[in-house]
């Protein structure tokens, strides 16, 4: 047994000339909810559908759970769920019906408890009420829940959300993230995409970000955002002599507005700035140490602009 | 391939079953459901009502310039399933097979549900099985709707007794019967390779009509070969040659040459197209 749910080691897929996926070696730990960030067509979505023997690898290795794909994909599969690039069912058919077509077609789904485990999954998703309605009807949000209710049908180990929140009102966005909470609290692992990072960074343990094909950062959430780039913000009156005082104490990349002063920390202890800018007369009105938000880090990593990658 | 234990990791999860109903269930009900599908086999049995009506209501023999089985219609009504079941072979029950069997894969991948079932996960072999499984029974159920609807309106409105067959012999109502079935079951099976045809054109494509069209083409395509002499060769290779050869079923004794040649021909068909289907489903991206 291997603690990695997800390792993909050397993972590339060409498209003719295109290297959509370049050589990625992906870690998810078994437990985590891993948030896989990148722009529009960085390939979070190819590498996905690599994970799941979809798409054949160009080169490169997948595992999931320690087993071989897509050799092992029938044996592992069934304890994977996933919702890949937004939902898919047959429009004429209720979102209840098309549950169970997903149902019968899992050979390891017991049958006789087919109708109580499709009604529990729509009951998670809040889609009780509309079970009925065929699937047309459904809004861009309500097609989002159900697939999500597709991909909890059986207790999963690895659940792979793409973009679970694309279409859903804030509500929805905020009960999606409280079912991965509750799921990952039982012990799914969740590998979840977005470029939404607002909701990425509010339950994800753990992080990886793509761009242009490449996995450019990967790691614990706690660990990718304090590396070493800690800001302290000097709230005062007279920003160009906080500025002073916070270049001598060896603060880098210093900005200031008009009535603040902002630099990164590095090694400087927080609790010694305040003092250097009382003892220099500087007089302080606020003062604040944050990491960095996900969003700065993110725009580090993959440079700013509307350009799709790719 | 040897069996090998499963690892003891607690993620692997075995079939309850290795065979399993459920999924061809499904994919039967789905097919069956389609309005258009019933809509299809509506126009499929209104044909023998057609026929039985037209007949009936000209209060006289067709000329003798009609083909065979019109002409015996007013002697026993299983003909009416006959003159149907011939009349249908044109166009009508290989566009049905076509419909179907070009839905098949490139429907499930046009709306993007083929990725889904995938990762249920169903083998890509197991989908295209239970995918060909459900175009031979759709095959099967037209044929026999023609067929049953045939018979009933020929009973009703021409009556049933011994048949006489081509050959001028006479045989009872039942043995004449069970060849009306045998021929129907002949022509589901030409049908059903017809329906290979269109399982591997639906594995080509994302466009389910693209799928349809290139399958009734290619039905098309041999009935107009095999009407040019030029070719004559290359006759007996082509899918619907023996098709109309059900006929044989009506003489006594039964000619079997055309028949087997005619099955023979349908299963060579069948394995060749399910596997080219299979050779180029099984490597494909999916990427709908």
């Amino acid at each position: 047994m291997t603690d990695l749910a997800v390792r993909t080691t050397g993972l590339t897929k060409r498209f003719g000339s295109q290297t959509v996926v370049d050589a990625i070696d992906l870690e998810v730990p078994t437990g985590s909810v891993y948030g896989f960030l990148g722009p529009n067509g960085s390939g979070k979505t190819t590498t996905i559908r690599m994970l799941l023997a979809l798409v054949a690898p160009t080169a490169g290795e997948v595992e999931l759970f320690g087993e071989a794909m897509p050799a092992r994909a029938a044996a592992v599969l069934p304890a994977v769920g996933a919702l890949v690039e937004g939902p898919a069912f047959h429009p004429y058919l209720s979102g209840r019906r098309n549950l169970h077509r997903l149902d019968a077609a899992d050979r390891t789904a017991d049958p006789s408890t087919a109708r109580r485990r499709v009604d529990g999954a729509l009951d998670r998703v809040g889609l009780l009420a509309a079970a009925d309605k065929r699937f047309r009807a459904y809004s861009l949000g309500m097609r989002q829940r159900l697939a999500i209710a597709g991909a909890l049908l059986t207790p999963k180990d690895l659940l792979v959300l793409d973009e679970p929140t694309n279409g859903l009102d804030p509500q929805g966005t905020r009960e999606v993230r409280q079912l991965v909470g509750s799921l990952a609290g039982d012990g799914t692992t969740v590998l979840v995409s977005s470029h939404l990072l607002a909701e990425v960074e509010q339950m994800c343990t753990h992080l990886g970000v793509m761009h242009v094909g490449k996995l450019v950062a990967q790691g614990t959430s706690v660990e990718l955002r304090s590396d070493g780039n800690t800001e302290a913000t000097v709230e005062t009156d007279s920003p160009g002599d906080a500025a002073r005082v916070l270049a001598e104490l060896g603060l880098t990349e210093i900005h200031t507005t008009a009535s603040s002063a902002t630099g990164h920390l590095g090694e400087v202890a927080p609790e010694k700035v305040v003092a250097a800018c009382v003892h220099a007369g500087v007089s302080v009105v606020g003062f604040r140490v944050g990491r960095p938000s996900l969003e700065d880090l993110f725009v580090s990593l993959t440079g700013e602009g509307f350009d799709v990658s790719g | 391939m040897s069996v090998v234990d499963a690892p003891s990791t607690t993620v692997v999860r075995a079939p309850r079953s290795t065979l399993s109903p459920r999924f061809l269930a499904s994919e039967l009900r789905l097919i069956l459901g389609r309005r258009r599908n019933q809509a299809g086999l509506l126009v499929l049995a209104a044909v023998p009502v057609f026929i039985s009506i037209a007949v009936k209501s000209t209060l006289s023999q067709p000329g003798q310039d009609a083909p065979d089985f019109f002409r015996s219609i007013t002697g026993n009504g299983l003909f009416v399933a006959l003159a149907a079941l011939t009349i249908e072979l044109g166009l009508f029950l290989p566009l049905a097979v076509s419909v179907v069997a070009g839905d098949s894969v490139a429907g499930e991948a046009n709306i993007g549900t083929l990725r889904y079932l995938l990762v249920t996960p169903v083998t890509r072999l197991r989908l295209l099985l239970v995918k060909y499984v459900g175009v031979v029974v759709g095959a099967f159920f037209a044929t026999f709707v023609v067929t049953l609807v045939g018979i009933l309106m020929g009973l009703i409105l021409f009556g049933g007794g011994p048949m006489t067959l081509l050959s001028g012999t006479q045989i009872s109502f039942g043995a004449g019967l069970l060849r009306v079935v045998l021929a129907a079951a002949y022509l589901a099976l030409g049908l059903s390779a017809l329906g290979a045809v269109g399982l591997f054109a639906s594995t080509l494509t994302e466009q389910p009509i693209a799928a349809m069209i290139a399958t009734i083409m290619f039905s098309s395509t041999s009935f107009v070969l095999d009407s040019i002499p030029q070719v004559a060769w290359l006759h007996p290779y082509l899918l619907t040659h023996h098709w109309l050869d059900f006929g044989d079923l009506f003489r006594d004794p039964i000619a079997w040459n055309n028949i087997v040649a005619g099955l023979v021909l349908a299963a060579s068909y069948a394995v060749v197209f399910f596997a080219a289907a299979w050779a180029r489903f099984t490597t494909k991206d999916v990427t709908s």
